[in-house]
């Protein structure tokens, strides 16, 4: 909205956060004693707070890792909701520390928006859901639709190039608020939605009246990598989310899950488990944290598996498939690079 | 200076009768008053400069891109409604207008709408009729108490909700449909006589006002009275008319059809536009009603007595007596209910109209230019305001010399 743009003006204006500096967020996070993680509002699956004020979600479950890691309490996390527009500017004044919140990995994203992206936690790709009983079946076939579109996404560009490619056409109906778009489409405002396919199947579970009248289109027509990101000029944070977020993917590589990991810590001969876990080596101290800063992410959070199932899994309302974001090993795309 | 001025409190001030003597600069109070304002200009430019080069260091030091040429750029996204041909591969700059001319667009007419139905609901508050005058007065009071947004979101809300979803839009007239998608209706193609129907539509209106003057003079100097309504109404039909016919008649028409998703052809008002110029006239028209009234009841009531002692009917009273003085008291804060109706259109991002803030916000978000697309924005409508202001205020110097 206008206001966060001012937001950004005043808190650029006033110096308000300062530039950041090597460790000023570590320092400051440590301090409060708590990460400030800025999330999704609600969307089912990734970050949604019940009716007790908890958030779940696989984003949320990343700032809890981080939390663990760092202030070695993984409920010790401020939630900041944030709309698809308000996200990069409250990352840059220094609202939150990492803004979680499915957001796409872009070239102009990254260099020109002062932050960095640093592991993807979601490989997904943009589709279309329409109502059953329009009796589509392919994406090709919406030429004339009228779709509703959240603006401030990379959702409204794709849509722009897709029909552009393939000599379509349609009529957007933008609307900044995630509710609005929402309810304009249940609505029957427009025959078609279109966002990130985890999106889709998010909102179908969880916002369609009756999940049965509508479908998702097959085609992805877009790469939607989506993952954390930080500010720039903080590189000792930065490091510090990113490997965060490789030790949930390196557990699952070797098999460390919640519920084995402290027999493991104890009894593992394993040299890459022994690492992980703090037992052997320093690689806690390398980023500026203790050697226990991955045993705690597994024990209270999980790893990278446990969360895809917990949140977004085949056994929830949202029922995704593991696909791309399985493990490298199971021909999927997550890969950790090695802690040692 | 004040000295041959009365004394205050009965005391004679020395300095009075004294001989001007030249006094030190900082004790002049033409200089010493010059001197405060450039000492503030100078500090307000300081500050400004200071704001500025701050503002672009802090940016730079984040890696947040700033500047304008980005205004060249490929815009990317498309934009629903549109009043100039546009497409993704324009630039922003070329998107900024879209979005200003929508702007313009539901401004406009809801300028317009909002006066005729402020006009008539301030006259009914002051009918004799019990009736009439209370239904105004419940009128004003529950859309002037209302907040703007809410009343955008209800009308949205009722287009989209009630009405039947496009595979189903119902068929008002022949050819014309109303669903959630819209108002869908057919539109007269004139080809190539177009042109000329353009031209003779402005030659009718300028014929119409001169028709007018005449009509006007010769009621002056003969007291006979002319149909000028007619005539002109006559006019301004006739003569494109008479073009469209002498160019050969050419007729198509252009009817909405029923497509796989929604109609095609034709032309359409969307549900957006439709809740926004429904939002935006109905809220401006409370005050207006309220503007109209007070100005009329500014008019002393000698004026109608004295009207009607010339036997004028009670419409000419309005009309030619009441009204023209009204006008006076109604016209500056009426300016100031225009400004707010074309600032308050900007709550369309509220319910997905493409207007100017819409646009520029769509842009800051690809572009993270926050800075720069807020400035566009807030120069844009400062400049629309100013501009109306002024036109305003040529019409209020206008209507001012009416006074005798
Ligand atoms: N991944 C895309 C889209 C992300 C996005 O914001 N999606 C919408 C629709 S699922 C959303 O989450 N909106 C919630 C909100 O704005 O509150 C991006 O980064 O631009």
């Amino acid at each position: 909205m206008r206001l966060t743009g001012l937001a950004v003006a005043a808190a650029a204006l006033l110096g308000v956060s300062g530039p950041a500096m090597a460790g000023a967020t570590l320092d400051a996070v440590k301090e409060r004693g708590a990460v400030r993680c800025g999330v999704n509002s609600g969307l089912a699956g990734f970050s949604i707070a019940d009716s007790q004020g908890r958030w779940t979600g696989l984003d949320v479950d990343v700032c809890r890792a981080i939390a663990a890691a760092v202030v070695e309490d993984a409920e010790k996390v401020e939630w900041v909701p944030l709309s698809a527009q308000q996200r990069f500017t409250a990352l840059q004044s220094g609202e939150v520390d990492v803004l979680s919140r499915n957001t796409t990995w872009t070239l102009t994203r990254d260099a020109s928006l002062g932050l960095h992206f640093t592991v993807i936690t979601f490989y997904d790709g943009q589709g279309f859901m329409v109502p059953a009983n329009l009796g589509v079946d392919s994406a090709k076939d919406l030429s004339g639709a009228e779709v509703c579109v959240q603006s401030g996404t990379t959702t409204e560009l794709n849509l722009a190039d897709y029909f552009r490619a393939n000599g379509m056409e349609f009529k957007p109906v933008v609307f900044e608020s995630f509710e609005e778009s929402k309810t304009a489409f249940f609505n029957g405002r427009c025959q078609v939605y279109t966002t990130d396919r985890s999106g889709l199947a998010s909102l179908r579970a969880s916002d369609a009246p009756n999940p049965k009248d509508y479908v998702i289109l097959p085609e992805a027509i877009s790469k939607e990598p989506l993952g954390p990101a930080v500010r720039r000029g903080d590189d000792e944070w930065f490091s510090i989310v990113k490997w965060v977020i490789y030790a949930t993917i390196e557990a699952e590589e070797y098999g460390v899950t919640q519920a084995n990991v402290d027999e493991l810590k104890a009894n593992s001969e394993n040299p890459v488990v022994q690492r992980l876990l703090g037992v052997s080596g320093e690689m806690g101290k390398l980023l500026g944290l203790d050697n226990e800063w991955a045993y705690r992410v597994i024990k209270q959070v999980g790893n990278y598996g446990e969360i895809y199932d917990r949140n977004v899994g085949p056994d929830t309302p949202i029922g995704l498939d593991r696909g791309m974001n399985d493990l490298w090993t199971r021909g999927g795309l997550m890969y950790a690079m090695p802690i040692r | 200076m004040r000295s041959d001025g009365p004394s205050r409190g009965g005391f004679v001030q020395p300095a009075a009768v004294q001989p001007p003597r030249r006094v030190p600069l900082w004790r002049n109070p033409t200089a010493r008053a010059v001197a405060f304002q450039a000492v503030a200009i100078a500090v307000l430019l300081v500050l400004a400069v200071y704001l500025v080069s701050t503002t672009i260091a802090n940016l730079e030091q984040r890696g947040i891109r700033s500047g304008f040429d980005f205004l060249e750029n490929e815009a990317g996204f498309r934009i629903g409604e549109t009043l100039i041909p546009y497409s993704p591969s324009d630039s922003y700059a070329r998107a900024f207008l879209v979005g200003l001319l929508n702007t313009i667009h539901v401004s406009a007419l809801g300028i317009v709408l909002a006066t005729i139905i402020g006009i008539l609901v301030g006259i009914a508050r002051l009918s004799r009729n019990w009736l009439i005058a209370r239904l105004a007065s419940a009128f004003v009071e529950t859309v002037r108490n209302i907040p703007l947004l809410l009343q955008l979101f209800f009308w949205y809300a009722a287009i989209t909700g009630l009405l039947p979803a496009v595979r189903d839009a119902v068929a008002v007239l022949p050819g014309i449909y109303l669903s959630k998608s819209g108002l869908m209706f057919p539109v007269v193609k004139l080809g190539n006589a177009f042109p000329f129907v353009a031209i003779a539509l402005l030659l009718g209106i300028v014929a119409a006002f001169a028709f007018r003057t005449w009509a006007k003079r010769r009621q002056d100097r003969t007291g006979e009275r002319t149909p000028v309504l007619l005539v002109g109404t006559g006019l301004i039909v006739g003569f494109p008319i008479v073009a469209w016919l002498v160019s050969g008649a050419p007729l198509e028409l252009d009817v909405p059809e029923k497509g796989r998703f929604t109609y095609s052809g034709g032309s359409s008002v969307t549900p957006e536009f439709l809740a926004l110029l429904l939002g935006l006239t109905i809220y401006t028209s409370g005050f207006i009603a309220e503007i109209v009234r007070s100005g009329i009841l500014a008019v002393p009531w000698g004026q109608t007595e004295a009207a009607r002692a010339l036997g004028l009917r009670q419409g000419r009273i309005l009309r030619l007596v009441v009204l023209p003085q009204a006008l006076r008291v109604i016209v500056p804060p009426l300016t100031s209910q225009y400004l707010n109706l074309t600032k308050n259109s900007s709550l369309a991002v509220a319910i997905g109209y493409p207007d100017l803030v819409s646009v520029a916000n769509t842009s800051l978000n690809q572009t993270g230019q926050a800075i720069e697309c807020i400035s566009i924005m807030m120069a844009i409508y400062l400049t629309l305001s100013l501009s109306t202001s002024a036109f305003m205020n040529w019409y209020n110097r206008r209507v001012a010399l009416v006074e005798r």
